[in-house]
């Protein structure tokens, strides 16, 4: 049995067709989009995640057929490399990008977070990056890049 | 500080990473990020025993599931003897493993593989197959598993290439031992002795990515393994090894790697992934999961740790004899080197004529342990610095104070240098750069250090007390004598280079790092430069991503290289000048006359070398024999809150001071540092594999095991201590794994400060440190 449906992925609207005990994760990677990374399969570690209707959500534990008619946004549509997102080129000067598999999904749970308030506390970015395991920077530089993106948003000077 | 330091045009500067901005933007930079067509897929089947024969396969009703495309086991895999161990030929690791044993020695070891069409198909291929196991008593407690009459290696084949004490017979894979001074002497001559053992625990690696490898062949028929390894050398000799087909018919590829921590120094999915692409002639993809990461990958080596020191009233440490039982788990992968580490990475920290060592590793049926950032320092730093610090708090010293007056100082040497090596006898050495004074000294006055008493009485409550505590580490760089790293650079038309490293980036930034150095040597801005690493048909040999060896000895190489080209374009801007070379200086980009207005810019040189004039490709190889290891040293400094009532250990702050010699890129040391750090906390504190009485771990998911978030880091603080290391590139040493030893003993010694009970093994769990407070009680 398959099932159709339909999405809007980074502002294009897509149809597929699907198995209905697909996942998420599983449909986003097998139509390219590659940065939605596969690390635990039980939605701990955060390296899939998508904003789903603008809410970042866990791709591997959620099945495809759930985000039927929703508003998807991966990594590959924020940013590029000629006008990067702040929190992208915030993450490149903070260093806080170490092996980068955890990248993606860190960035877009800092975007859900930095798309309701620009004036995150400090604590606030914590919580919203809790669900994001890191492994090879500590999360400091993470931390301090979200706030700084938010400060670049706000249209702070320096 | 009188040593001097070195700060640069290029070298010393937070350049951003080179692939910052791709991996930013999500870009298909993985193993698994290139869709690959008709892939075929693998699952594993794993022993549930910890120890059994295995008298009967049957995988006839898997092989006929539709979807399943081949299936492999002992009776039909590769038979070769060999080690997982991605280390140098001839390795130091035991060859005790096939492809697939006839005798299972833990709950995870490979029984046999399915290839199919979907992943779907395999996993249901996997519970086709029938096996029939005669299961044997297991050894679980490495301290009763040698000369134990229960054998696990009873096969009788395994054996070292080199030579080291080896007896299965005993489940013993390695004993070393080194002795300098007169021991009797030593403790005859203490005033007091302090006799402490330890106990390390299970730990695995975690890196966000999985283990994987995608095997399939190229238009030539040659064997193309992409993979997530941190030895693309390694991987393609032992591949070829294993499959008995010849090196030079097998690439490999390390595309950019989620991270690996050691456990991507084995080679674990390469083999299986290319026998099926042999046997099937398609792309294969043997992609690990979290839970056979957890099960099935490597982990720490757990040891017991016995150190007995004396201590003169005078603060003279005066001997020190350290044991060391470590636990290789199931096949002897790093056995004899993490336990040798356990010595030569510690014993030399600190002053002392008469110095014991004596390691044994020992089987178990238990998870294959493998090398961790760390590599037998981390185990050894617990012991080392509980000691220490008792020995300080018994003659009623300062702890640090005791730390800054026996400390190993710039221009000493330690005997243990030349006595205990890596897996054999050492290299003497003298250490040249040693900020260890000044790391203590930062990190005590950043943290309160001094005035710490009267801040504990204030900021304690009766039932919550808080505590600080003090490390000291050492690593090294490099292994002396062994590694060896190459690079090599040509010039482009318009000036610019491409850098081809062997070197591996595992996401710790060595692509940036060294060009750094290039640029540094040749006047280049990062973007004149194209680094390309880790592809076996395209870049030099490196030995791979390991032993704290990148930044120093590939760095070296890098800048050998670079001298070359120099001279290189200084030749040819002699000639299209007409001027000694001895004129010339090295501009931005150019090759100037000293006095004289001439010059010639890299674009014009560029592009005469290669189409007009004096024609030839400008470029070069470049190649380092480590000499020495110049071991990074640091100081860590905690604060904790130990609630008495509930066992729970808050850690408040923590500060860490750092001597890696130059740092080449400051931010990358302190991504470097403090990913170490926060792994190394979690270690201290939560993370551990809980087995049941039959050896299976029954935690192996990131829900259950708990490795660090955001919202559980203590407030931290880098401090970075520049020296200058002469025999380094641009005065720099390694950064890479020391700090994740600092926290298990800075922890105990930071819980002991605040209630007095002192916890010896971790992980200082809630309910392990109530069960410390009242057995203490």
């Amino acid at each position: 049995m398959t099932m159709k449906i339909n999405l809007t992925i980074n502002n294009h609207p897509k149809t597929f067709i699907i198995d209905p005990s697909e996942l998420l994760i599983d449909v986003l990677r097998r139509e390219g989009y590659v940065s939605v990374k596969r690390g635990c399969d039980e939605g701990t570690c955060g390296a899939c995640v998508v904003l789903l209707n603008g809410k970042a959500v866990k791709s591997c534990i959620l099945l495809a057929a759930q985000a039927h008619e929703g508003t998807i946004t991966t990594i590959e549509g924020v940013g590029t490399r000629d006008q990067p997102h702040p929190l992208q080129l915030a993450f490149v000067d903070e260093g806080a990008i170490q092996c980068g598999f955890c990248i993606p999904g860190i960035l877009l749970s800092a975007k859900a977070l930095l798309d309701k308030t620009l004036s995150p506390t400090k604590e606030e970015v914590k919580i919203a990056l809790d669900g994001n395991l890191c492994r090879c920077t500590g999360y400091s530089g993470q931390i301090k890049a979200v706030l700084k993106a938010a400060a670049v948003m706000r249209g702070d000077k320096k | 500080m009188s040593q001097k330091t070195f700060e640069g045009r290029i070298v010393g500067k937070s350049v951003a990473k080179v692939d910052a901005l791709s991996l930013a933007l999500g870009k298909p930079l993985f193993t698994d990020d290139i869709p690959f067509k008709n892939t075929v897929h693998v699952k594993m089947l794993y022993s549930p025993h910890a120890h059994a024969n295995i008298l009967d396969i049957d995988t006839s009703e898997a092989e006929k599931l539709p979807g399943v495309l081949g299936v492999l086991t002992h009776k039909n895999a590769s038979q070769v003897l060999h080690t997982t161990a991605g280390q140098g030929y001839p390795e130091p690791s035991v060859y005790d493993t096939r492809l697939f044993n006839k005798k299972v020695k833990y709950v995870g070891d490979r029984v046999a593989a399915v290839a199919a069409e979907t992943v779907q198909i395999a996993e249901s291929a996997l519970e086709l197959i029938k096996v029939k196991y005669a299961v044997l008593e297991p050894i679980f407690d490495w301290d009763k598993s040698y000369g134990n009459t229960i054998i696990i290696h009873d096969e009788g084949e395994a054996k070292y290439l080199i030579p080291v004490h080896y007896d299965s017979e005993k489940n013993h894979v390695a004993h070393m031992d080194a002795e300098v001074g007169d021991m009797d002497k030593g403790f005859e001559e203490a005033d007091f002795i302090i006799d402490q053992t330890v106990r390390n625990h299970y730990a695995q690696h975690c890196p966000l990515e999985p283990h994987i490898s995608i095997a399939y062949f190229d238009g030539h028929d040659r064997l193309v393994i992409r993979s997530a390894t941190q030895v693309p050398f390694h991987a393609r000799r032992i591949v070829a090894q294993v499959l008995g087909i010849p090196l030079s018919k097998v690439r490999v590829i390390k595309p950019r790697i989620g991270g690996g921590f050691g456990t991507k120094q084995e080679i674990i999915t390469e083999i299986i992934a290319a026998a099926f692409a042999m046997e099937l002639k398609r792309p294969v993809k043997f992609e690990y999961t979290r839970k056979e990461e957890f099960i099935s990958a490597r982990t720490r080596h757990p040891m017991t740790v016995q150190l007995k020191a004396g201590v003169k009233k005078d603060g003279t440490i005066t001997a020190m004899d350290m044991k060391v039982t470590s636990n290789t788990g199931a096949y002897g992968t790093h056995g004899l080197t993490v336990m040798s580490n356990a010595g030569s990475k510690a014993l030399p920290l600190y002053h002392c004529d008469n110095i014991k060592f004596v390691g044994d590793t020992v089987y178990t049926n238990l998870p294959v342990a493998g090398a961790y950032r760390g590599y037998g320092g981390t185990q050894a730093a617990l012991a080392l610095e509980i000691v220490i610090d008792e020995l300080a708090r018994t003659i009623d010293m300062d702890p640090a104070e005791f730390r800054l007056k026996n400390h190993i100082k710039t221009g000493e040497s330690s005997p243990i240098f030349k006595a205990l090596g890596e897996g054999g006898e050492g290299h003497e050495q003298t250490v040249d750069s040693v900020g260890l004074s000044e790391c203590i000294k930062f990190g005590a006055n950043a943290i309160g250090w001094w005035d710490r008493e009267e801040y504990k009485k204030k900021h304690s409550t009766e039932t919550k007390k808080r505590g600080f505590g003090l490390a000291c580490l050492m690593q090294g760089s490099s292994i002396p004598f062994i590694d060896m790293a190459a690079a090599y650079a040509k010039m482009n038309d318009d000036g610019s280079f491409n850098l081809l490293l062997g070197a591996t980036d595992i996401g710790t930034g060595s692509d940036t790092v060294l060009a750094q150095i290039f640029a540094e040597v040749l006047g280049l801005e990062m973007s004149d430069i194209i680094v390309l690493s880790s592809d076996t048909d395209l870049t030099p040999f490196d030995k791979g991503a390991y032993a704290s060896s990148t930044t120093y000895l590939t760095g070296l190489a890098v800048q050998n290289l670079a001298e070359k080209i120099k001279a290189q374009l200084f030749e040819y801007a002699s000639k299209m000048m007409n001027v000694p070379s001895s004129d010339l200086k090295l501009g931005a980009k150019e090759i100037k006359h000293s006095t004289t207005n001439q010059s010639i810019s890299f674009s014009d040189i560029g592009t005469k070398a290669l189409y007009t004039d004096n024609q030839q490709q400008i470029g070069a190889v470049a190649s380092e024999l480590s000499k020495k290891s110049p071991p990074p040293f640091c100081a860590h400094f905690a604060e904790v809150e130990v609630d008495t009532e509930t066992g729970r250990v808050k850690v408040l702050r923590y500060i860490i001071a750092i001597d890696c010699g130059t740092p080449i890129n400051p931010k990358l040391v302190i991504g470097q540092s403090e990913g170490a750090l926060v792994n190394g906390i979690g270690y201290a504190l939560s993370e551990q594999f809980i087995f049941n009485q039959k050896g299976k771990v029954l935690n192996p998911s990131f829900g259950n095991y708990k490795i660090m978030t955001t919202t559980d880091l203590p407030d931290i603080e880098t401090i970075i201590v520049p020296t200058f290391e002469p025999s380094g590139p641009y005065g720099a040493k390694s950064i890479a794994e020391i700090n994740i030893s600092g926290p298990m003993p800075c922890l105990s010694n930071a819980i002991f400060d605040a209630i007095g009970v002192r916890i010896t093994e971790p992980p200082y769990t809630p309910d392990r440190v109530l069960k410390a407070i009242q057995k203490h009680e």
